[in-house]
């Protein structure tokens, strides 16, 4: 497989086409409800993510948002794994999609992370690209932010 | 645009095949080794050796603080970078007094803002007066610009009170003037603009927004960083009173750029940037101030910088600006066929008339991030993004472009694999 074929996986492609979570959904009254607005200057691409948090748990990610198919489709892979997560879980998450990305292509080590990345694992190909790594964390970076402007985290 | 009444040709094989051989990055491969085709000189251009050369040849050579120091060395480095700023000048029709060494052409640009914010603030005397603003005061630029002619000049409005206003583009992305009298008016101070667009390299009407200018009294300011490089220019011939322009772009080398400006304004203008080497007397009260081009360039310069952009000048010079034009014009005629793809639509003139060899362009279905990487893995190198001109990309209703621009060393046979794996973008995501 080229690095082309690496980076552009089906799942990839996949998710790029019919994204996970897109359209903006209100919370419910008595969760927790946060939102963020991410760009990435160089490209232009731009989310806004809603995420609802129920207790301690991420309870609905739904976002909108505009770019390339690797800022979508992680968006979207993001929006499916950590829905009905404990918020521990997805910090945990979110520590080794980063860790992943920084990885310049070699994955992860630690296959039991690597597996609990699930469709996210298929990144893998994304980090060889520096150029691209701002591309994939686009949706997580607003998760974070939504995260903490919930209140959820304090 | 100024050109030649003859029509010299362009570079037959033979030429370009050794203007390339002179360009030593050219030669290398990219991605598992492919040949580089570098379609991204508008973004900044390769170096020939020559210029590479001359930047060794000072530090190695020559080195040492210019105007000053009674030194053999400091003799030398002087006299190599007032040689550069002749060559610059000459490249561009101007005298070697009209010339300003800026770290580049944003710096450029930002500088005469300043002037004017400088002046604004009681500056610079009597003399001064042509630059200061009142509130209510009106600059014009138009929606095709680069941020680096559009930014410094809103950031001036919101220091002075003046008001900015803007000419739209039609839906080929070309300047319109069609309510010129209502843009420019006698309110109006500054018109600043780019001579040809960096997305969609389409030539501004100079001559109509300079006369326009001096209907109402107001400067003009050219951003001639697309331009000089693929053209043959000649400033004063122009009639602009300031005009910025990169080495970058024109095979010279980063941190160099040059600010071009009429000498009685520059005699009029305030300084900037102050510091060592632009003054005459400074006492522990107060300064004066050389005259330009010195009052304008504080602090050690960029020497060696400086020294390889005369070499590029003198380097397409030689070559001849004209042929160099009529290159690229076959480059444009063979970039613009792009259009021609199914699924592939041109932000910007489609034609060749008035334009030159830089294209942008969308692939229905596929975002521009993503065009850019499929041609990466074939070696192509274009730029991908909104090219520093948001306002323009909003007017055509898109966040991102990928862009194809050519270079005198750029070959028809390039154009021809760039259009070849483009054409199979849309099969590889799938989309039809």
């Amino acid at each position: 497989m080229s690095s082309l074929e690496q980076m552009y996986q089906q799942v990839i492609l996949d998710h790029a086409k019919r994204p996970h979570g897109h359209g903006l959904v209100d919370a419910p009254a008595d969760h927790r409800s946060g939102e963020s607005h991410q760009v990435n200057p160089t490209c232009g691409d731009e989310i806004t993510l809603r995420v609802d948090v129920d207790g301690s748990t991420v309870a609905g990610v739904s976002w909108e948002g505009q770019g390339c198919s690797i800022s979508q489709a992680s968006a979207s892979v993001m929006t499916e794994l950590v829905t009905g997560h404990d918020l521990a879980d997805v910090a945990r998450l979110d520590a080794v999609f980063h860790d992943l990305m920084s990885s310049r292509g070699k994955g992860l080590d630690d296959d039991d992370a690597l597996d609990a990345l699930g469709d996210a694992s298929a990144f893998t190909g994304v980090s060889q690209y520096p150029a691209r790594i701002k591309c994939a964390l686009l949706g997580w970076a607003a998760l974070k932010d939504s995260l903490a402007r919930s209140g959820a985290l304090s | 645009m100024t050109t030649t009444d003859t029509v010299r040709p362009s570079l037959t094989a033979t030429e370009l095949a050794a203007v390339r051989a002179d360009f030593p990055l050219l030669g290398r491969t990219v991605r598992g080794g492919r040949p580089l085709v570098y379609l991204d000189s508008a973004a900044t251009s390769q170096k020939p050796n020559v210029v590479l050369e001359a930047e060794v040849d000072f530090y190695e050579q020559r080195n040492a603080a210019v105007h000053r120091g009674a030194h053999q060395l400091a003799e030398e480095a002087t006299e190599a970078f007032e040689d550069a700023r002749a060559a610059v000048a000459a490249f561009v029709g101007a005298d070697e007094g009209e010339i300003v060494w800026t770290p580049g052409a944003t710096a450029a640009l930002n500088l005469v803002a300043y002037a004017f914010s400088n002046a604004t603030a009681g500056r610079g005397g009597a003399a001064a007066e042509r630059f200061r603003l009142a509130p209510g005061d009106e600059i014009v630029v138009t929606e095709a610009e680069h941020h680096a002619n559009l930014v410094p000049w809103q950031e001036l409005c919101a220091r002075t009170g003046a008001v900015l206003r803007w000419f739209g583009v039609d839906d080929d992305g070309r300047i319109d003037l069609s309510d010129v009298d209502r843009v420019v008016t006698d309110r109006t101070r500054v018109v600043a603009f780019g001579h040809v667009s960096n997305v969609t390299g389409a030539l501004a009407p100079v001559a109509e927004l300079v006369a326009a200018a001096r209907r109402v009294g107001a400067l003009t300011v050219l951003d001639a960083c697309q331009s000089v490089p693929h053209l043959p220019v000649d400033l004063p011939a122009l009639g602009v009173d300031f005009a910025a322009f990169s080495a970058h772009k024109m095979l010279g080398p980063t941190g160099v750029g040059a600010l071009y400006g009429r000498r009685e304004l520059l005699e009029a203008m305030p300084p900037v940037t102050t510091g060592g080497s632009m003054v005459e007397v400074v006492t522990m009260a107060e300064t004066t101030y050389a005259p330009p081009p010195q009052r304008f360039e504080a602090g050690t310069q960029m020497v060696a910088q400086a020294v390889g952009m005369g070499v590029a000048a003198q380097w397409l010079g030689e070559l001849g600006m004209d042929r160099v034009a009529q290159h690229e014009r076959e480059l444009a005629t063979e970039l613009v066929r792009v259009g021609e793809i199914p699924g592939v639509r041109i932000v910007g003139p489609a034609d060749t008339r008035d334009r030159l060899a830089v294209v942008s362009f969308v692939v229905d279905g596929v975002h521009a991030h993503d065009v850019g990487q499929v041609l990466d893995d074939r070696g192509i190198a274009v730029r991908v993004g909104h090219h520093c001109a948001q306002p323009l990309h909003r007017r055509f209703g898109v966040a991102a472009t990928a862009r194809a621009s050519a270079s005198v060393y750029t070959t028809a046979e390039e154009i021809a694999q760039f259009r070849e794996a483009l054409a199979g973008v849309r099969a590889f995501f799938g989309v039809d």
